[in-house]
């Protein structure tokens, strides 16, 4: 049982981090455009290195 | 996101009586450009890389970034640098470009309410499975301290999720409370409330039975709903504002020093403004030059262009086919026609909201009913036990949570998603929520004719009759204009292979049509009155050699593409069938026997028609009207539910329920199916949570209802009436 002092906050955490992970991609307007991101990926443009 | 803020000069005293220099700092605050594309013909990864590509390599522009979504194109650019470069540009990589209005476009870039549904979906659902997790250690046998720990852990993930994610509801069940009467938010929130509350105060009292994941799981599938129901409205708002924006509102002014391009709301009464051929005339006003001819086609339905010279009166919305014309304004912004169309659609909105949505209907008789039935367990229980309140009263919040309305509030999105989703698809765009159960009523469908069942488009009828050597000439000279019916002659004899004869000195007459020379011979090319020939009721242009009588060319206005299609699937669905036009009564006539049309009627004021579409619903039918004009435009806010090409003018495609994206017009009979179906599974989703109730409701009352049992049957339910909704696909 003492376990689960551990593991109830750590199971939080990690729930919020990805609660917040999906905050900051709505907020960076990561879902503006869901049919030109699956394409984007399959075009060679940027794959070398990151767009500057 | 970008944009640079310049401290403002009025900052100074000073600089408040001197405009100008507030004027220059603005041409210096405006830095950059930023310009939106229509792109409809992209859909591929290498389609995005090539424009994105052309574009950034243009001159003057620093980024620009498409949208497949959308298929549109943002660009940032240098200020000097116009839509129209940038359309010539994409245009040469080879893909279709049109400017897009971006005062019209920025409403619908931001989806801030969207946005705002998902945030609060997410934390639900962040909050729904942490708690699901806490519980399944309760249900699975924890007792004591530590379910104590869990409910209070559970309490602390479960309140402040709901006091965020509730607020949609807890808003619009207090607006509906406040008007005095009662929406289905009303026994959401409640539902919600009563089983925050209830279960805190079961964990203070180290109860069993605490329903936070119930509470939360509610919250998180109805948000699901409402954010359905949210796309599907913004998908359609945003198309339509696009369509909107495709007309950018410019018109070209007449000042002391030349030309200057203005936009329209900037034009005053007395203003001249010049209409070039080919282009729609912006206001309404009086002809003071040139010589041209117009289509009325879209304001009254008549395909015979008419003669335009000193002193015409010109209505907004007509089209100028030959020769450019002065046109002294007469009415401009809110007075002129535009304030028309406006009046038009306050009447179209008005009687749309009589309709009562299923939805709705459904909610008047499910709200009351759940608050009797628990306010019936709470006193039923208060009487059997002898006075436990906290026991009736857990029975009575068991009874709010498994009637829940999770089922019904996905039963309607889920279906109007899917359906709309498909009819989007085949190029229809539901602008109307409630558009789809009206048109699944339909029993009437009256058709308008110009612009609606053909294109507006002429075609050569009688090219067979004609000589060699009349074609040839002809030909030479209809190439030289740009008038619908030359071009029309133009094309098709180009087609057939007819090499245009030798013609010196050709010159466009406006307003009148064509002539040359061959030798010391006069050809003429053009309206009948002009070579001294009787005009017949049908569409024709008049060639004339020499001092020969003068031969008849005859055009027909060309079928849209799947009008057949369209009328022949709707009489095999038993409708009947209406054409009614403002057309001449030789060309509706003609155009009724093609399409197997019985009931025609031609020569139809604007009013008459509106009139006969109400006349119709008096006798009890329901009618779909399909129109494009501004005449239309009455009997399509009259009718039960309307559609409108997108070719059609704004004030229609405004007053009408759906708009048909492409030319094809086959779509229509289809789509009255996917209605019927779609009201169909929205019935059965009905049936299905009233089915899951009828099971519930009696466990619940008599208080054997555990979480467990409301957590299973309320996920059950909802994704069955989800995948019920699918089939629709």
């Amino acid at each position: 049982m003492e376990t689960l002092v551990y593991l109830i906050p750590i199971s939080l955490f990690l729930g919020g981090l990805g609660l917040v992970a999906f905050f900051w991609a709505l907020r960076s307007r990561q879902f503006e455009d869901p049919d030109g991101d699956s394409q984007r990926f399959l075009s060679t443009d940027w794959d070398d290195h990151p767009k500057p | 996101m970008t944009a640079t803020f310049s401290p403002r000069p009025s900052a100074c005293p000073a600089c408040a009586v001197t405009p100008a220099a507030e004027k220059l700092a603005e041409a210096r605050a405006a830095t950059e450009a930023r310009l939106m594309l229509s792109l409809p013909t992209i859909h591929c990864a290498g389609c995005i890389s090539t424009v994105e590509r052309g574009l950034n390599a243009a001159p003057g522009v620093r980024s620009a970034r498409v949208n497949l979504t959308l298929k549109r194109v943002a660009v940032e650019a240098e200020p000097d640098i116009t839509a129209e470069d940038l359309v010539k540009v994409v245009e040469g990589l080879g893909y279709e470009a049109h400017e897009l209005d971006p005062g019209v476009i920025s409403a619908t870039a931001t989806d801030k309410a969207g946005r705002d549904i998902l945030m609060r979906m997410a934390v639900a659902g962040f909050a729904m499975m942490n708690v699901m997790l806490l519980s399944v250690a309760v249900w699975s046998g924890a007792t004591d301290a530590t379910r104590d720990l869990f409910h209070w852990i559970s309490a602390a993930i479960a309140l402040p999720t709901i006091a965020f994610s509730g607020q949609p509801f807890f808003r619009n069940a207090w607006a509906a409370l406040s008007a005095r009467h009662l929406n289905m938010d009303v026994p959401i929130s409640l539902a919600i409330l009563l089983a925050g509350g209830m279960s805190l105060y079961e964990t203070m009292l180290s109860g069993r039975h605490a329903y936070f994941d119930a509470a939360l799981s509610l919250t998180f599938f109805l948000l699901a709903g409402r954010y359905l129901d949210h796309r599907t409205r913004a998908v359609a708002r945003s198309a339509a504002e696009e369509l909107a924006a495709l007309e950018v509102p410019r018109a070209l002014r007449i000042g002391a020093d030349g030309e200057e391009t203005v936009a329209i709301s900037a034009i005053a009464v007395g203003d001249v403004v010049r209409v070039k051929p080919g282009a729609r005339v912006p206001v309404d006003g009086v002809v003071i030059a040139g010589q041209s001819e117009i289509d009325r086609s879209l304001l009254t339905g008549e395909t015979l262009p008419v003669f335009a010279g000193e002193g015409q009166v010109l209505s907004a919305g007509e089209v100028n086919l030959t020769g450019p014309l002065d046109v002294r304004v007469t009415a401009a912004g809110e007075d002129s026609s535009l304030h028309r169309m406006a009046d038009l659609v306050a009447i179209a909105e008005s009687s749309k909201n009589r309709y009562t949505s299923l939805a709705d209907r459904a909610a008047q008789i499910y709200a009351p009913g759940v608050h009797l039935l628990a306010l019936f367990a709470f006193i039923g229980w208060l009487v059997i036990s002898g006075g436990d309140v906290r026991l009736a009263l857990n029975i009575a919040v068991a009874v709010l949570i498994i009637t829940c309305p999770c089922a019904l509030g996905l039963a309607v999105p889920a279906v109007t998603t899917a359906a709309s989703g498909r009819l989007f698809k085949r190029g229809m765009l539901i602008k109307d929520g409630t558009a789809l159960e009206r048109l699944a009523e339909v029993d009437t469908v009256v058709f308008d004719k110009t612009g609606t069942l053909t294109l507006g488009m002429p075609q050569p009828t009688n090219m067979g009759d004609h000589a060699r050597r009349d074609l040839e000439i002809a030909l030479a000279l209809a190439a030289a204009s740009a008038h619908p019916l030359a071009a029309a002659l133009a094309r098709e004899a180009g087609r057939a292979g007819i090499h245009p004869a030798n013609v010196s000195s050709i010159a466009e007459v406006p307003g009148h049509g064509i002539e040359g020379r061959i030798g010391d011979q006069q050809v003429r090319f053009g309206r009948a009155e002009w070579l001294g020939a009787a005009a017949g009721s049908e569409t024709a242009a008049w060639l004339r050699v020499g001092n020969a009588a003068p031969v008849e060319f005859t055009f027909a206005d060309s079928l849209r593409p799947g009008a057949q299609e369209a009328v022949t699937g709707l009489l095999q669905q038993g409708i009947t069938v209406h054409l009614v036009s403002g057309d001449a009564p030789a060309p509706v006539a003609d155009l009724a026997a093609r399409l197997g049309i019985e009931h025609w009627q031609a020569a139809t004021l604007p009013q008459d028609k509106a009139a006969f579409v109400q006349g119709l619903a008096q006798a009890g039918q329901r009618v779909l009207m399909v129109g494009d004009g501004l005449n239309d435009t009455a009997a399509l806010a009259a009718a039960h539910v309307s559609i409108s090409p997108s070719s059609a003018l704004d004030a229609a495609r405004v007053a009408s329920d759906i708009v048909l994206l492409g030319a094809d017009l086959s779509p229509l009979g289809d789509s009255l199916i996917t209605a019927r179906k779609a009201t169909r599974r929205i019935k059965e989703n009905f049936a299905i949570s009233l089915g899951y109730n009828v099971i519930a409701v009696p466990i619940a009352l008599a208080g054997f209802a555990t979480p467990l049992a409301a957590a299973l049957a309320m996920s059950l339910s909802s994704i069955t009436v989800s995948l019920n909704a699918l089939r629709l696909r």
